[in-house]
């Protein structure tokens, strides 16, 4: 008999957002909804790629609301449960009830990976709501396993009824990815695992993460995320298969969604191409790419000097103003430069 | 020459204590109160080392001494809340550093005068204090519909107080954006960085004119000046960068946005420096404080 294999939740309504540069349509979220629906895909997430309230200059402005597209999703599923992403700092708690009353019935709390104590009321506030709060500890790579899992002891205290590893940079390595998953297992029983294939390591990661004990993962279609994107979806489904797990998911439905549904409105294929490599390398958050390539254009930088200045100033998830700062001083220094 | 004002200073953590050390050195007040709810607080012991009247009785310590005039709580806004109503029935000015945001908003730099008579006035949030008088200073040249900032802290200077309202610190800041700014729509991010050695507190604005254009000029001069302005009372506060118009694609269509980058070193009075988004709110209070203070000696003489 096989053993029940993790649940998948998939993010390209949500991760995705950033290479569509927060531009989904509502009939596209319809039928990407309905699809992974109908692919057994258990939990979809919706919403602004930095969250709910993401919708800014700093990060891009949606061209609809939130709020409409999550709605959009939860009518189109019949067995799935809409996700949403909460990031304190950014999204308030008021997003979050209004996120509930469109539909919405987990949500993922994230926060920057030292900073979990943030969170507090959020996570409350999620659980008075009755909805499934999961933690989600962004930039996991900056921090050793033991300080990790610590966090994530953190976020249980406050309510979160698992927590993610969130390798938001697509930084790690598979060695990485089990450690950080066997030391947050020591404190919380249900621990997640978020890839991106900044290094081309998204699907090994994720692979590592669940011999290591993981009980989530994360995909989106033909891998449509951030940086080089996340581990697709399709991809995920076959290997849990060929792992011997029993999941509820169709590669084949899935992989037809990958490339008739997905695949027709992505603007380009995530890949780790030179300045994504340089964002797993250097170890940024992975939506600083295209703001890096629009900055470096703008002023006639290789973008992937941005990234690495970046990643030496220990820049973390959010902080796209420093991009403009960094193109400036850098911009700055090569005027000067004798 | 008439007597300081006496003022009490209500919670004896980081930032009350750094508020001592500047109201120290303000002629026009004396500190004749320093009250926290901590008996073992090293705040108390600090203050009482100083030769300052000290106790752990919190608010009924302020209310005890007669003569204070003005108080200065630096605790939490579900303290203030409650002590708020006896400060006023007390006839006590409350200078409110919490985000409680009871009464009106002040930042000196924009509105420092127009609520002199207030029983009980806001410094809003660090953010606040930081951004508003940019988007005030650029709302008069260019009026906006849209003002956007990003606050970036240093993770050591956000203590339990920001960490657990975090969502108070969005909403205040984005309101006050509108009401003391003048943008027709504000929003507000803040974002902690646990940088080592840490980083000093950083502040970016975007601002969206009404309209189709944004003369650079003008917007660039009005910046600076406002500046120096904040500088006056904010020693470490500059602009980061000279401002950036970018031309971006927007829910209003392809506009010209004014980027502007700030960052805030503390004096290191008693915080450490890189804690700018403290020391801006212990400056933006003495700096209103000092205001009351002289008012209310005038007062004396008529």
């Amino acid at each position: 008999m096989s053993v029940k294999g993790p649940l998948v939740c998939d993010t390209t309504l949500r991760d995705g957002s950033h290479p569509m540069r927060h531009r989904f349509e509502p009939d596209q979220v319809r039928a990407i909804a309905a699809a992974l629906d109908r692919g057994g895909v258990p939990m979809i997430e919706v919403a602004h790629g930095d969250g709910l309230g993401g919708s800014s200059l700093q990060y891009g402005q949606s061209a609809h609301d939130e709020l409409d597209l999550i709605a959009c999703a939860s009518e189109s599923v019949d067995r799935a449960v809409i996700a949403v992403l909460l990031i304190p700092g950014i999204g308030t708690r008021e997003h979050l009830a209004a996120a509930y009353e469109r539909g919405a019935r987990a949500v993922r709390i994230a926060t920057h990976c030292t900073e979990a104590d943030i969170s507090e009321q959020h996570f409350h506030t999620a659980r008075e709501l009755g909805m499934e709060a999961i933690g989600f500890l962004m930039m996991s790579h900056m921090l050793e396993p033991a300080p990790l899992a610590e966090q994530a002891a953190l976020m249980a205290s406050y309510g979160a009824q698992a927590v993610y590893i969130v390798d938001s940079a697509g930084a790690l390595v598979p060695s990485g990815a089990r450690q950080r998953t066997s030391a947050l297992r020591e404190v919380i029983v249900d621990v997640g695992f978020h890839a991106h294939n900044n290094l081309g390591l998204a699907v090994g990661n994720t692979v590592a993460a669940i011999e290591a004990g993981a009980e989530r993962i994360d995909g989106c279609l033909r891998g449509l995320g951030a940086g080089a994107g996340n581990a697709a979806t399709e991809l995920l489904a076959a290997t849990l298969d060929r792992m011997g797990y029993d999941t509820p998911l169709d590669t084949f439905a899935l992989s037809d969604a990958a490339e008739h549904v997905v695949l027709p409105l992505m603007p380009f294929q995530p890949f780790p191409d030179r300045e994504s490599l340089a964002i797993g390398y250097a170890g940024v958050y992975s939506t600083f790419l295209l703001h890096a390539k629009r900055h470096g254009e703008r002023l006639g930088l290789d973008p992937r000097e941005i990234l690495v200045e970046l990643g030496r100033r220990k820049a973390v998830a959010g902080q796209e103003d420093w991009i403009v700062d960094v193109a400036q001083d850098l911009a700055g220094a090569r005027a000067s430069a004798p | 020459m008439s007597e300081p004002v006496a003022v009490g200073i209500l919670g004896t953590g980081n930032i009350g204590t750094d508020l001592l050390m500047k109201l120290r050195a303000v002629p026009e007040v004396r500190v004749a109160m320093f009250a926290g709810i901590e008996p073992a607080s090293e705040g108390i012991a600090r203050a009482a080392a100083l030769g300052v009247l000290t106790s752990a009785e919190g608010i009924e310590a302020i209310l005890a001494e007669e003569e204070i005039r003005i108080v200065f709580d630096a605790t939490s806004a579900y303290a203030h809340r409650e002590a708020a109503p006896r400060l006023r029935e007390a006839g006590k000015i409350a200078i409110d550093l919490t985000p409680a945001a009871l009464g009106p908003l002040v930042v000196p730099a924009v509105n420092l005068h127009e609520h002199a008579g207030a029983p009980n006035v806001n410094l809003i949030t660090c953010g606040g204090q930081a951004i508003v008088p940019i988007v005030d200073a650029i709302n008069r040249v260019a009026p906006l519909r849209y003002a956007e900032m990003v606050s970036t802290i240093a993770s050591l200077s956000a203590g339990p107080g920001t960490r657990r309202n975090i969502d108070e610190f969005t909403r205040t800041t984005a309101r006050a954006m509108e009401v003391v700014g003048g943008a027709q729509q504000g929003k507000a991010i803040i974002v902690l960085n646990p940088a080592d050695p840490p980083i000093l507190m950083r502040n970016t604005l975007y601002a969206v004119p009404s309209g189709a254009t944004l003369d650079e000029q003008a917007v660039a001069d009005a910046v600076q000046r406002r500046v120096d302005e904040v500088a006056a009372y904010v020693p470490g506060y500059r602009l980061k960068s000279p401002v950036v118009i970018d031309e971006q694609q927007t829910r209003w269509g392809r506009v010209p946005v004014a980027v502007v980058l700030l960052e805030v070193q503390g004096a290191g009075d008693f915080l450490p420096e890189y804690a700018g988004n403290l020391d801006i709110m212990t400056a933006a209070a003495c700096r209103v404080g000092r205001s009351m203070a002289a008012s209310l000696r005038e007062g004396a003489f008529t």
